[in-house]
């Protein structure tokens, strides 16, 4: 397993190479090298899951074994305290290679034709490959810092990436406002690494017994102001409001980093502390999942009634990722027979929500690059033009709303099912969100291929299918979509270890079929025909309700109000008052005085080496005299 | 003991000596032509030199010949980091030698050089204060030859007799000092001599007048005055190897005596230190700001990072010591990348070396404008170069000894002498000229060193087993 190197190796110098030439290389070289790296990169994690899986489980423990095939001390501190840098491969890191690996690559291959002609071609792979490479350093993170500082690298590589079109302002602001709103959940979870750090001695995942016994007490906290972290990353409510303005950044972006790895971080932050969240702190993980629900009807209603296509799809991801941090916060115990189905569920939705989700905005970017807009209004009637596009949007439309055989109706069901075995009320709560992301889907599925078409726009500007290198990915990911719900992924990941058979519940399945069908039907009743009178009457009829949710319950004109009115006028304006005047004057005192001292003793450097003499026996015996007056 | 086991504790200075016979055979034996070859030739004698030397033969500490010489692993790490520096030194000094005048003598600079380094080495691995002092005039008197090898241009004839002026003024009220010891406690052999230490006042004045000694060597303020003139009229590569490997050593040596043969009256030099410490940092610090010459403001730079150096000595502790000769690594690697840079500067411009000469250096040679940069951002101990890490080592192993307001002190100067290293940043990136100096290629000797150099800068500080290597070795303090 030590190829496992080249994994994260191959990106950073993919990134060094494209990032230091930068536009002394033709773009399409830049390309093809971010591109065959990671297409290395991506044969390399088949290879190693393929060795891992296959080398079998553990005869004594029936588990797959955690290996560390590389690891060494990076920084030690006093006592035990040492943090490492390494690799580790367990059933969801190697889980996350693949899905890591799979997406940038298409991502790679896409952008070839979405961003051609770009300025700055070459800089976007070279962003690429940082991200590529700080991602998959953040999953196979030996220890909780380790993975802090990819996760660190992650954020940035997203800052640089959505800023991209650094000449726009509105994507200089979204970027500002997604490194910062990250930055700052992130200080949680500096703090609650610190606090694990300094009670059980160490920043390992797996603590012994008596490190864990001794920081007993203070583990609920610790762990607690980790999701904080995990929560900014993964946009739970409230820390969500960067998500939607992220989407200023290239679509291809948006789909590898604001759809299928980095925002799910946070749910692998959770599955990673897993043992600890359900040993010690079960009233935390119960606590995640109240705001991943919370978050995920939240993003449903207002998925609703969003009329640019991305933000739509913004929404909608942050929806998915309450459902499956809501599967992880379900569970009550570690057995996944009993109350622990939860954590496979969760796995298993982020990997297939990852296929069809990239795939989505995918999708979507062919559809942006055929009418040059995001706003639903100048789409419609669009299957005419886009039929391969149009297939595998809807597609996935029916994975993310659940119908069977797609992946999405098995990864959402266990995930449904395990909420029901919670409480009945998660459950039928969940179930309501369920049926909404078909109804918000499948408007915005209408809205862009049938319906009213723009002919006005389209008859000037003719939309027409994507190249071959944005629909080869579109494809693919269809066909990941189409079988991905038949793995046995309970056979590789399970809250305990051990092999789990993945029996699909009827009862369960049945309801979310039926609530998805309602919610499908609706929006075809709705949106299908030309005339909209339903949709708009019912808009008429609730502007009030509307209006909110179009400006999402205007959550970001509170932070506007707490951050401007509260925090910069009444804390910031007069700490900087007092920096400005007390804190510079200090240092404005220090540099007139230490002027005024050096002319004033410039005479000691006479030049006269007998002069130098005297002041060197005069300061030894003056340190002399010194020292016997004392 | 049989004597082949002595001297293998002695491997260091026996293979300098090599070094420095096989540079005189091969001085005596190249003709005009061959001497063109001296640089390799020295540089690769160096480096088998390092390469033999810089792990430790033994892991515990050795007396021999009755206690005169003492063998210890982390004066083995010393001495080797003083080696690289030299080595250093030798990649920096082919295009100054190569001159017309010099070129005939070339052979000389190296053979002075490890001269004086052979009398550190000695220097460091002192039992006795004969010894030590031996060691001490070894590395000095050559020292005055190479501040003087440009006999003829008048910069380097003066700046060669203020330092051989000087340097006898010191040794000579030092060893004033020690004979004060010597009368006082009756040995003048380290072991012996602490029990007899107590603090009266004949042995007061004789460790202030020892420490003036050492005081000279680092120079520390009041014993600092000969510094800007030597520093100035001194040949770059001799001023580079003085600001660096004359230090190291002294600041090493001086922490040992102190800590181990001056253990009773602690109290007296930790006063002592700390009035030289903030005169150190204050005072080379109000000059530095007021330099034009680049070379002069180094010279007050030094003194000051001299002071800061003491902070490390003051704390008396193992941990300071590892900070200590982790400061004097990272001061190296820093310190001779600028003066690597003035160096080749000057020998390309014609002997430019004002301040006002680097103005728009950066717009004709980025590189060097960059690698200066980077070596002062070090200096002032910016993160996250490794001159932070050293700094914050020192600080920590002051802290810890509950010299607050000391540390505060020091922090407040590093301030300032930020503004003085941003003022030459500001001269190459910012201020405009309307002749800057011109664009060339400097040597492959230079390069290499500026390379090494740049490399320690960024990469000492965050490869932390560095430091825990270093640390390893200090526990015999």
């Amino acid at each position: 397993m030590e190829h496992t190197i080249l994994i994260l190796l191959l990106p950073f110098l993919s990134f060094i190479l494209i990032g230091l030439l930068g536009t002394r290389l033709k773009p399409t070289a830049a390309g093809a090298i971010g591109t065959v790296v990671t297409a290395i990169v991506a044969v390399l994690s088949y290879w190693t899951a393929f060795a891992y899986f296959g080398a079998g489980r553990d005869a004594g423990t029936g588990l797959f074994p955690t290996l560390m095939p590389w690891n060494a001390v990076w920084l030690p501190f006093g006592g035990d305290l040492h943090i490492d840098m390494g690799i580790l491969l367990d059933p969801i890191s190697v889980m996350m290679l693949i899905v890591i690996s799979t997406v940038s690559l298409m991502v790679h291959i896409y952008s070839f034709g979405y961003m051609k002609g770009e300025r700055g071609f070459q800089r976007y792979y070279a962003f690429l490959s940082l991200f590529t490479m700080s991602m998959l350093g953040l999953v196979v993170a030996t220890n909780i810092f380790q993975m802090y500082v990819f996760w660190e690298l992650v954020g940035v590589s997203s800052y640089l990436l959505i800023g991209f079109y650094y000449t726009k302002k509105e994507a200089i602001a979204a970027s500002k406002k997604a490194f910062i709103v990250t930055r700052f959940a992130d200080l949680g979870f500096l703090i609650g690494i610190l606090i694990y750090g300094f009670y059980t001695g160490t920043f390992s995942f797996t603590p012994d017994a008596p490190a864990l016994g001794a920081a007993k007490a203070m583990l609920p906290l610790a762990l607690g102001l980790m999701f904080v972290g995990g929560a900014g990353k993964s946009a739970m409510f409230p820390l969500h409001i960067w998500l939607p303005d992220a989407m200023e950044g290239p679509t291809p972006v948006s789909a590898l980093i604001h759809a299928a790895t980095m925002v799910v971080a946070g749910v692998y932050l959770v599955a990673r502390m897993f043992p600890l969240f359900i040993g010690f702190a079960p009233e935390v993980l119960h606590v995640t999942a109240y705001v991943g629900a919370f978050t995920a009807l939240y993003a449903a209603i207002v998925a609703c009634v969003q009329s640019d296509i991305k933000r739509v799809l913004a929404f909608s991801t942050i929806s998915q990722i309450g459902f499956m941090i809501v599967a992880l916060g379900v569970c009550t115990s570690a057995d996944p027979h009993q109350g622990g189905l939860g954590y496979m569920a969760s796995m298993f939705h982020l990997f297939t929500h990852a296929m069809f989700k990239a795939l989505l905005f995918l999708g979507a970017g062919c559809i942006i690059h055929a009418v040059h807009s995001n706003e639903m209004s100048a789409m419609g009637g669009l299957r005419k033009y886009m039929p391969l596009t149009h297939v595998t949007f809807l597609v996935a439309c029916l994975a993310i709303a659940g119908i069977w055989p797609l992946s999405g109706f098995f990864s959402k069901d266990e995930i449904l099912a395990a909420c029901f075995s919670f409480s009945p009320v998660m459950g039928w709560v969940m179930t309501f969100i369920a049926g909404l992301t078909a109804f918000y889907m499948f408007r915005l599925y209408f809205n862009i291929f049938w319906g009213n078409e723009n002919k006005e726009l389209h008859a000037e500007h003719r939309p027409h299918e994507a190249p071959l290198t944005m629909t080869v990915p579109l494809v693919f990911l269809a066909a990941v979509t189409l079988f991905a719900g038949w793995i046995p992924f309970g056979e590789f990941i399970s809250s305990d270890g051990q092999a789990y058979h993945i029996h699909i519940d009827w009862k369960v399945a049945t309801i979310s079929l039926c609530v998805a069908a309602a919610g499908i039907a609706l929006a075809t009743w709705m949106y299908m025909r030309e005339d909209r009178k339903v949709a708009d009457g019912l808009a008429a009829r609730f502007s009030g309700l509307h209006k909110a949710a179009y400006h999402r319950f205007y959550i970001d004109e509170i932070y506007q109000f707490i951050t401007h009115r509260i925090i910069f006028a009444c804390i910031s304006a007069p700490v900087a008052w007092f920096d400005r005047h007390v804190v510079d004057g200090f240092f404005n005192m220090l540099a007139s005085v230490t002027q005024k001292v050096s002319w004033g003793i410039r005479n000691m450097q006479s030049g006269y080496v007998q002069r130098y003499g005297i002041w060197f026996l005069g300061g030894a015996l003056g340190l002399t005299v010194i020292l016997l007056l004392i | 003991m049989d004597y082949s086991s002595i001297f293998s504790y002695m491997y260091t200075e026996i293979a300098l000596i090599g070094v420095i016979v096989a540079t005189l055979i091969f001085d005596l034996i190249a003709g005009r032509r061959g001497r063109r070859f001296f640089q390799p030739v020295a540089c690769v004698l160096m480096l088998l030199f390092v390469a033999g030397t810089i792990v430790p033969y033994h892991r515990e500490t050795t007396e021999i010949f009755g206690g005169m010489y003492v063998y210890d692993p982390a004066y083995g790490i010393v001495k080797s980091i003083l080696a690289i520096g030299t080595l250093i030194v030798f990649l920096q000094a082919d295009s100054w030698l190569r001159r017309e005048d010099t070129s005939f003598k070339r052979g000389e600079f190296y053979v002075l050089t490890l001269s004086t380094l052979l009398g550190m080495d000695f220097m460091i691995s002192a039992g006795h204060f004969i010894m030590f002092f031996i060691g001490l005039e070894l590395a000095s008197v050559p020292m005055a030859c190479l501040v003087a090898f440009d006999k003829y241009r008048q910069n380097s004839a003066e700046a060669g007799a203020k330092y051989i002026l000087s340097a006898l003024f010191s040794s000579g009220l030092m060893l004033y000092g020690i004979s004060f010891l010597y009368g006082t406690a009756g040995t003048l052999y380290f072991d012996d001599m602490t029990a007899r230490i107590d603090g009266s006042a004949l042995q007061i004045m004789a460790m202030t007048f020892f420490f003036a000694g050492l005081g000279f060597k680092l120079s520390l303020v009041p014993f600092h005055l000969w510094t800007a003139d030597t520093y100035q009229g001194a040949p770059t590569a001799v001023t580079s190897y003085l600001s660096v490997i004359s230090k190291g050593a002294a600041a090493f040596t001086l922490m040992v005596i102190l800590v181990k043969v001056f253990a009773p009256m602690t109290q007296y030099w930790q006063l002592m230190l700390q009035i030289v410490i903030i005169l150190s940092i204050t005072v080379a610090n109000v000059f530095a700001i007021r330099q034009k010459n680049l070379k002069r403001f180094l010279a007050f730079s030094s003194i000051s990072q001299a002071g800061y150096i003491m902070l490390a000595v003051i704390s008396g502790t193992p941990y300071g010591m590892t900070s200590l000769i982790f400061y004097v690594l990272v001061y190296m690697a820093a310190n001779l990348a600028a003066f690597g840079v003035i160096a080749t500067v000057e020998q390309n411009s014609g002997g430019k070396v004002e301040m006002d000469d680097y103005n728009g250096l950066y717009g004709t040679n980025p590189k060097l404008a960059l690698t200066m940069t980077l070596a002062l951002f070090s200096l002032a101990g910016i993160p996250p170069f490794a001159g932070f890490f050293s700094k914050f080592f020192i600080f920590a192993a002051a802290f810890e000894k509950g010299f607050h307001v000391l540390v505060f002190i020091a922090l407040i100067n590093t301030v300032i002498s930020l503004y003085y290293y941003l003022l030459v940043v500001k001269a190459m990136f910012i201020s405009k000229s309307d002749s800057p100096i011109a664009a060339f290629r400097s040597d492959s000797g230079t390069r290499i060193s500026l390379a090494l150099c740049l490399a320690g800068v960024l990469a000492l500080g965050i490869a932390s087993s560095v430091f825990d290597g270093i640390g390893m070795f200090t526990f015999g303090l």
